[in-house]
């Protein structure tokens, strides 16, 4: 297997060819903010937090989806980028109904610790106040639309770690939202295996156990990376 | 002996949907009427065809043997015509002299087809749109159709087909502009096995219907280029992905596959070579943005048409994950005049980087609007105002819209811009697939900006946060502009905000959402500062982005 070196923000990493920009940064100790990546789970470069500066593109690059190369030079946290992950959580923020008081993933939730994390203190844009339905049919789990962010690890991980595909993404633009079965109740699909997955992955309280309260909510989704690890090291994969 | 004394009188009736919109199905119907309760089938023949160009004075009529076309001929002009033309046809063979045709539509008008809207044409794409009927293969290959196929397949390799194809400078139509030859050698270079190639037919910029013209006036033309692309990247099975609304197109296509299967000019061992290529047709479901070619594959797959970030390119991992070849409709179209001309001839027209010709479909504020084909470097002010004749009212051009949503205007003292990728790129606009909307100067522009961004924030695929979210914001930014109440502070955030989802939005259709407003910003700006709130005068308050 061939190395690559590359710089990221300065710092000298060598990776193996195969890895992406965000595993590098990750394995030299740069922090870069991400939402819908999820190890075990594929990359779909979605959230758009994790944009880096390759030097000699005036493009800007998903971390999570593009490949190291030998003597690529990465900027993860220019003025620009900072600014463009700051007004991509206001969007998030402002989209949906987020009330942090009330959620049960308050204090855990990985959107909150983006906030904090790009200084979001309060949005620069206004919030649009959707109507959105929360769907509490099945018997263990419930869905609040308002709290979602559609990074769509939840159909992800349905898909491809439990091979069920209960969820989707139903409709397009602002209109999006994630679906059960054919857009069915959640509790009438008969493909849902009750596991929870969707449930631990959520990065916010959009996917919750019911019963749970304000603030009751922790994040689990580093429970998946241990499952899909324990998999591949059955399998004999790396 | 008259000429028309031997001769077939032909009538041809423009049978593409811009004609039958404004009634050209009854009146195609009423002419066959006419012509058989007179018994003059023998001595006249109706025949359906493609777009005539001059789409804004139809319904269109050209008559042949001498091509006089007429416009706005409703069905109650066909008895009078058809009189005319039997009468014409008589007096041809009493006399030797020529018989002039004097008739002309009750509402309508004799076209000048020696005006500059045709003179300054230069016919390559369509140079059989609107003389064949589109409805038989037969009369395609009276015009040499599926004959560059034959001959590359059976004298030439595939290598010098791409290299005849990259020799003549062409570049892709569908908006980018991207070198086709260079893309040709990409996927033929990729190593053996299934290699498909993808018809882009899902022209969806408002005001753009260059490629269904070409799709409804001549599909063998395009199924040819296809199959010879087929040849040429090595690939045995293809798709065309075509949008709904496009009716007709779809229609002709069918049928156009169906003849050419049953040639053999499609399918197995074509020309008793060991070349085979099969062509299905994909409807698409009304989605702007499965004109995205990551999409469009998504969609042929049959999943959601979501985009997906590239690399890998189609070239490597298209549709199923195989090298995959995808051009526009009137790019397949360039390739059997090349392939007949030679590259030479093709690079001989056009500009020093953009060769070839280019098909527009003007229209919008315009007096004579329609499809027209011009050489690459034609000026927009030839274009507009010579060969559209300028605003109706007469008022002048304030702006030419090129690209749709994803493109710019050029204002009236850019007009001498001529037409090539470069050019329109440095106004901050692009070529697009051929939507050329002219603007009168009583179009207010930032109405115009809000209009394109409401495309764009309903055909959002909601993928990615910056397009799915930032579109609505910019849609409210402008409305408040709209509605006399935004702020010095509202209008610098919605430049910044302009400039942050065209760097980080995942496809296409997000990083050019924004150009519309970009554009006019530039060069309309007044207009945008014209409508602040009274007593917020213009500061150079900067980006949104400053710490709060």
């Amino acid at each position: 297997m061939s190395v690559c070196t590359l710089t990221i923000d300065g710092h000298a990493v060598a990776m193996a060819a195969g890895a992406n920009v965000l595993q590098a940064a990750r394995e030299a100790g740069i922090r870069i903010p991400t939402l819908c990546d999820l190890e075990g789970l594929s990359p779909v470069a979605a959230c758009r937090l994790c944009l880096v500066e390759i030097a000699g593109s005036d493009k800007l690059q998903p971390a999570c989806m593009t490949a190291v190369a030998e003597g690529l030079e990465v900027h993860t946290a220019t003025p620009r980028l900072r600014d463009y992950r700051r007004t991509v959580v206001e969007m998030l923020f402002t989209e949906g109904n987020h009330v942090c008081a009330v959620c049960v993933a308050n204090g855990h939730c990985e959107l909150q610790d983006r906030a904090v994390e790009v200084g979001m203190d309060h949005s620069r844009l206004p919030y649009r106040h959707p109507q959105r339905s929360v769907d509490l049919s099945h018997h263990c789990f419930g869905l609040d639309h308002n709290r979602c962010i559609l990074c769509t690890r939840c159909v992800r991980v349905c898909d491809e770690v439990e091979g069920a595909h209960v969820w989707d993404v139903g409709w397009r633009g602002e209109h999006c939202r994630i679906i059960a079965g054919l857009d069915q109740p959640w509790g009438a699909v008969d493909a849902c295996t009750d596991c929870g997955k969707c449930v631990m992955v959520c990065p916010t309280g959009a996917l919750f156990h019911k019963g749970d309260t304000a603030e009751e909510k922790h994040d689990d989704s580093s429970r998946l990376v241990d499952l899909v690890r324990a998999r591949q090291a059955r399998q004999g994969s790396p | 002996m008259s000429p028309l004394a031997d001769a077939v009188q032909r009538v041809r009736c423009c049978s593409s949907a811009g004609c039958l919109a404004s009634g050209a199905g009854p009146l195609r119907q009423a002419l066959e009427t006419a012509v058989a309760r007179r018994e003059l089938q023998e001595r006249l023949v109706i025949t359906g065809v493609g777009c005539l160009g001059p789409c804004s004075q139809g319904p269109l009529v050209a008559v042949d043997p001498e091509g006089i076309l007429f416009g706005g001929v409703s069905a109650g002009d066909a008895d009078g015509l058809i009189a005319a033309l039997a009468h014409r046809s008589q007096a041809a063979l009493a006399s030797e002299r020529e018989a002039p045709l004097s008739w002309t539509p009750a509402a309508g008008e004799r076209l000048d087809t020696s005006g500059p809207f045709f003179s300054r044409q230069r016919r390559v794409v369509l140079e059989h749109c609107g003389l064949i009927d589109p409805e038989r293969i037969e009369a395609a290959m009276e015009c040499g159709a599926y004959g560059q196929l034959r001959r590359v397949v059976q004298t030439l390799t595939p290598t010098e087909v791409v290299e005849t194809i990259r020799r003549s400078g062409l570049r892709g139509r569908g908006g980018a502009g991207y070198p086709t030859g260079l893309k040709w050698a990409t996927v033929a270079k990729m190593p053996q096995g299934q290699k498909v190639v993808v018809c882009n037919a899902d022209e969806g910029d408002p005001g753009a219907f260059t490629d269904r013209s070409v799709l409804e006036g001549d599909p063998h033309r395009v199924l040819e280029g296809m199959v010879i692309a087929a040849y040429a990247v090595g690939a045995d099975h293809g798709f065309i992905y075509i949008r709904a609304e496009y009716e007709l197109a779809i229609v002709n296509l069918r049928r156009a596959i169906e003849q050419a299967s049953r040639q053999q000019l499609l399918g197995q061992q074509l020309f008793g070579s060991s070349f085979s290529f099969t062509v299905q047709l994909r409807v698409g479901a009304g989605a702007y943005v499965c004109g995205e070619e990551t999409a469009l594959i998504h969609s042929i797959e049959g999943g959601r048409g979501t985009p997906r970030p590239r690399p890998p390119y189609p070239a490597e991992a298209g549709v199923g994950g195989a090298p995959t070849l995808i051009n526009n409709v009137e790019t397949f179209a360039n390739v059997v005049p090349i392939l007949r001309e030679g590259a030479d001839w093709f690079a001989a027209i056009g500009t020093a980087g953009s060769k070839g010709t280019k098909v527009f479909s003007l229209t919008g504020n315009v007096r004579r609007g329609g499809l027209v084909e011009v050489p690459m470097g034609t000026s927009l002010a030839t274009i507009v105002a010579e060969m559209g004749e300028g605003t109706p009212d007469g008022s002048g051009i304030k702006a030419v819209q090129t690209g749709g949503p994803s493109g710019g205007c050029v204002p009236a003292a850019h007009l001498d811009t001529p037409v090539d990728y470069e050019s329109l790129q440095a106004l901050g606009t692009i070529m697009g697939s051929g939507g050329m909307v002219v603007i009168d100067h009583a179009t207010d522009m930032v109405a115009l900006a809000a209009f394109f961004m409401a495309f764009c924030r309903e055909e959002s695929c909601g993928k990615c946060v910056p397009c799915r979210a930032g579109t609505v914001q910019l849609h409210a930014l402008l409305q408040k502009h709209l509605a006399g109440e935004a702020s010095a502070a509202d209008l610098a955030q919605l430049e910044a905000l302009c400039h942050m989802v065209k760097d980080t939005s995942l496809c296409g259709l997000g990083q050019s959402a924004p150009k519309p407003v970009l554009s006019t910003l530039r060069f309309f700006r007044g207009e945008y500062e014209a409508r602040l709130r009274p007593g917020t005068a213009p500061s150079p308050l900067t980006t949104a982005g400053a710490a709060p």
